[in-house]
């Protein structure tokens, strides 16, 4: 796969490269201080270099395109999606013929076919379907996600590839640095993160907007924007009517049409006007506006960063790039800090404080960890070692045998499930590939006050 | 191009998650009952994504567009496509060269199967393959044949893109787009940097799309019907907070010796802030809400600086019969807030959600968008009269554009942009960029340096670095020492800034022509959308330190 091609206009000496080269060989009073300029550098790039993309969408189309002309040659790429008709408007490796086909695939023969000296592999899997041996290949990976659980998969990924010294620093070979990008509408940002090292994506956990929710009684009984209206219709029509006898499917128009024709119904009824079918898909799908133009400038802030840290020509950018381009066009460029209570990458169990142990329900610390903006979990299992040194299963919601066996601790408190201050629980979550220790910590109010 | 007014029939349909109830007042006077499930078109559903964000409108005007590419460069090629994949009418490609091995390093839209042909054909063919729904053309000549031979090609374009020109042919052709009104969006991608030069004579924007729009509530100075309906209306737990709070204001005003309309300091909001606390229940969350609300809920509805450089803009004083319809509109705007509206701007009839039962917030919202409505008619009735005055049809101007007038006024901007060649004469504008004989910061510093570039490809005829990065330093220096003593400075550019520009040898990488092509692909599609500001006018990008300004040169 190292082999240099036969081909001459393919290989190092092409004249495809001269502007490249200017870059990579000729030394600069910018450059980073080690910084050699040689043509090994070009050679790293083309014949050495290993780079992962995850996500084949907008920011993912950008990223393969950009990597292979600022000379990148073995890209892998992941996307488990398939092209849709209003993926079209940015992603542009992708024809109306290509509906329905995968996105990794597809990008990646585009990219091959159109720029022969960058080899692109497609993955048309989830990012969970692979473990630490694959992504222990690569020199960096690139984030282009819409999904932040998928991104904190991947962060706790690769803070467990990180292996430690016995004095507890970090060994710098076991480092695989991420690059992520994200974007809505005509905003975006773009950051490096040296896992371990600067701040992660759980560090930074309150960047990310909370998800919009209506409370059910505004829904049920008091409506007053279309958007309950449609809610309303998701929520409690469809079951009770349930109107094709299968579950709600945001990508069947039949289903669609039929929730903007009840919605439009109940907004009538309350004299409610705005319902539009555009709305209606948008509330059901949880559409976010994306335009091809922000995708574009924050692939490229991504690439550029990839391109840095592979090659040594110019300083990382430290560490977070926001960008918005409403209002004229602005740039800022700020260093996350890393934090020091960060459950993924502070590597110490993380206090979990807890008022009174025999008021708080097993049900209360699982809502804990769910709404406060440092935990964010999704549906964590929670298992502990008790007294006796017996490993307990407290609460588990995936598997549906053990979440009747456990589902009666829910109402119990801390205090009658045995739980001890100080005591260590293993949470597991689909946010991370691994398990996370938490330590109970009780009188949390008390100790705050004194 | 299509008329604002045309295209405007489609606003009633379109929806925007940040202000969906900004459409409503639009549609508040339509009756007649939506039809059964209407799915979106095709072409709609392709753009949704974008749609959502400035609406059916936005997109009729981008499809009728057509914009000129000046030079198949990497960052006018990622201009283009990022104009050619939301659907922009047409585009034409402008280049006289043919396609070399060394353009393919950096070009997505040219490959080796072009080598010898026309860069222009090349890249109009693979940029059109983007997008059936564009029209793509070419032209196999350079920028300054058709300068001298076909000066009137670029007149009919909304729009020309240009990228890697020196600087004897900037001039030449930013003098003549300015001249016919074309406006121009200069690009320059070389090595880490990267700058944006917008060059327009005049441009209106009606939408701005404020990131944290306020909204204009009147509690100050309530009018008519809303006066009453807070009269008339008793406040309990379950009506909107912009009753409990109008209440409450009234006792906070009684206290107030000096007559204060409505708290405007951190003290004053304070104290209305406990006066309700003092009275509320537990549990009230119309209470809670009119607490919170006290820090925005006031001040909206006064004439913003912007809206009154509009009104005393000569354009809006003296209308023709070629006025654009925004003057005109102005102008009745301006005749509305003295003569009939205690100089307050028209309502905008936006109400935030509250919670509140929906009868009482749903009579409360009506209010405001009769209001919002009246006040619009009326502006749309002086339009009439001066439409007549100027011996123009009547539905030059409809209602559903004065609405939306009306109802975006606070946010109206007129832009007038200068000409590029005023930055190569003395002017007062760039004397601020200087500072103790030096370039005031390294960005300003770039932007100077890639112009000494320009003009380093006039004079010498090569580029600065082809050969080894050391040898033009030194002549680069001297041209841009003398051009910025022509300018009236004896500020000079770092060496290190020089070395560096000399380093790159000509160099276009692909990310930096991507973050610039991105950038100026939205700045072009804000100009035909007439949505959004755009950059005024010049835009500079780092990438060695992902730094960015705006200077206006």
């Amino acid at each position: 796969m190292t082999v240099p091609s036969p081909n001459p206009a393919l290989g190092l000496h092409s004249k495809r490269w001269n502007g490249l080269r200017h870059i990579l060989e000729r030394e600069g009073p910018f450059c980073k201080d080690d910084f050699t300029a040689s043509a090994d550098n070009l050679d790293f790039l083309q014949t050495k270099s290993k780079v992962l993309i995850i996500g084949a969408g907008g920011l993912g189309c950008e990223l393969l395109k950009d990597l292979a002309l600022m000379g990148f040659g073995n890209l892998h790429v992941i996307d488990m999606d398939t092209i849709e008709l209003s993926n079209l408007n940015r992603q542009f490796l992708f024809r109306r013929t290509d509906i329905g086909a995968s996105k990794a695939e597809c990008a990646a023969r585009f990219i091959n076919g159109r720029v022969p000296t960058c080899r692109v592999t497609p993955h048309f899997k989830k990012i969970q379907d692979f473990d630490e041996s694959f992504y222990q290949q690569f020199h960096l990976i690139v984030c282009g996600l819409d999904s932040i659980v998928a991104r904190r998969w991947i962060n706790g990924m690769l803070l467990s590839m990180l292996r430690y010294e016995d004095d507890g620093t970090i060994d710098a070979s076991s480092i695989v640095p991420m690059i992520d990008g994200g974007t809505e509408g005509f905003k975006g940002n773009a950051r490096v993160i040296l896992p371990g090292f600067t701040a992660c994506i759980e560090c930074t956990l309150d960047l990310f907007p909370p998800q919009v929710n209506y409370p059910l009684c505004t829904i049920a009984n008091t409506p007053r924007l279309p958007e309950h209206c449609v809610e309303y219709v998701k929520l409690i029509q469809w079951d009770k009517e349930s109107p094709f006898g299968v579950p709600l499917d945001g990508d069947d128009p039949q289903h669609i049409g039929w929730i903007y024709e009840r919605a439009l119904e109940r907004a009538n009824e309350f004299n409610i006007s705005g319902i539009t079918y555009r709305l209606v898909q948008g509330v059901i799908k949880h559409i976010i506006p994306a335009v091809a133009s922000t995708n574009a400038v924050i692939a490229a802030a991504c690439a550029l960063e990839v391109f840095k840290m592979a090659t040594s020509c110019y300083d990382s950018m430290s560490n977070y790039l926001n960008f918005n381009d409403l209002d004229g066009i602005y740039t800022y460029t700020y260093e996350a800090e890393k934090s020091e209570g960060c459950l993924a990458c502070s590597n110490k169990p993380q206090l979990l404080p807890i008022g009174d142990a025999n008021t708080t329900t097993l049900e209360d610390v699982i809502k804990l960890l769910c709404e406060s903006p440092r935990f964010q979990l999704k549906s964590p299992a929670l298992t502990t070692v008790m007294k006796d040194g017996k490993q307990r299963t407290l609460y588990m919601s995936t598997v549906k045998s053990i979440e009747e066996a456990t589902r009666k601790n829910l109402t119990q408190s801390l205090g009658e499930l045995g739980l001890q201050d100080g005591q260590q629980l293993t949470v597991t979550d689909p946010t991370s590939p691994t398990a996370m220790t938490l330590q109970l910590k009780y009188h949390a109010n008390e100790v705050e006050m004194s | 191009m299509v008329a604002l007014e045309r295209v405007l029939e489609n606003a009633q349909s379109q929806y925007c998650p940040s202000d969906n109830k900004f459409t409503c007042i639009l549609s508040a006077k339509m009756s007649s009952p939506a039809p059964k499930s209407p799915e979106l078109s095709d072409k709609s559903k392709k753009y949704d994504r974008q749609i959502r964000l400035w609406g059916e409108h936005g997109q009729t005007l981008l499809e009728a567009a057509t914009v000129c590419l000046v030079n198949v460069t990497a960052v006018g090629c990622e201009t283009a496509k990022g104009l050619v994949l939301p659907g922009i009418g047409g585009f034409t490609v402008a280049d006289g060269s043919t396609v070399k091995e060394e353009d393919l390093g950096n070009n997505f839209f040219l490959d080796a199967s072009y080598i010898g042909k026309s860069k222009a054909l090349a890249c109009k063919q693979l940029l059109q393959e983007l997008n059936p729904d564009v029209n793509g053309d070419y032209v196999d000549e350079s920028v300054d044949y058709l300068l001298e031979n076909r000066p009137n090609f670029f007149d009919s374009f909304d729009l020309v893109i240009a990228s890697n020109l020196n600087e004897k042919t900037l001039l030449l052709l930013s003098n003549r787009l300015w001249e016919s009104n074309v406006p121009l969006l200069y690009c320059r991608s070389l090595g880490m940097m990267g700058t944006i030069r917008l060059q327009i004579r005049e441009h209106c924007i009606v939408e701005a799309h404020p990131d944290n729009p306020q909204f204009d509530l009147r509690l100050a100075q309530p009018f008519h019907a809303l006066q009453e309906h807070l009269n008339s209306t008793e406040v309990t737990s379950k009506v909107p907070w912009l009753l409990v709070l109008y209440k409450y204001l009234r006792i906070w005003q009684k206290e107030q010796p000096d007559g204060h309309k409505t708290p405007n300091n951190y003290k004053e909001k304070n104290q209305l802030r406990e006066v309700i606390r003092k009275e509320m229940k537990a549990d009230e969350e119309n209470h809670e809400e009119a607490i919170k609300a006290v820090n925005t809920a006031f001040g909206a509805g006064t004439v913003p600086s912007a809206l009154k450089a509009i009104f005393e803009d000569e354009a809006c004083e003296l209308l023709t019969k070629k006025s654009n319809i925004f003057w005109i509109m102005a102008k009745a705007l301006k005749s509305f807030l003295i003569h009939d509206n205690n100089g307050n701007l028209p309502l905008p009839g936006v109400l935030p959600d509250m919670t509140a039962n929906t009868d009482s917030y749903i009579a409360l919202q009506n209010i405001y968008r009769q209001q919002a409505l009246q006040d619009a008619d009326q502006v749309y009735h002086k339009c009439q009269d001066y439409l007549k005055q100027l011996s123009l049809p009547p539905d030059t101007i409809d209602e559903r554009s004065v609405r939306l007038f009306c109802r975006e006024a606070a946010g109206l901007t007129v832009m007038r942009g200068t000409r590029i060649a005023e930055e190569y004469e003395r002017n007062s504008r760039l004397l601020p960029l200087m500072e103790e004989n030096e370039v005031q910061d390294n960005l300003t510093a770039y932007n100077f340096a890639l112009r000494a570039y320009e003009r380093f490809l006039s004079e010498c005829g090569h580029i600065p670095g082809e050969c080894t990065a050391e040898q033009d330093i030194g002549r680069l220096k001297t041209i841009a020492g003398k051009m910025l003593g022509d300018l009236g400075t004896h500020a000079t550019i770092s060496d290190d800034v020089l070395h560096e520009i000399s380093r790159y040898g000509g160099a276009e990488l692909h990310a930096v022509s991507a973050f610039i092509g991105g950038c100026a692909a939205q700045e072009v599609i804000k100009i035909v959308t007439k949505q959004y500001k755009p950059i005024d006018n010049t835009f500079i990008y780092n990438a060695v330190s992902t730094e960015s300004v705006t200077l206006k040169l």
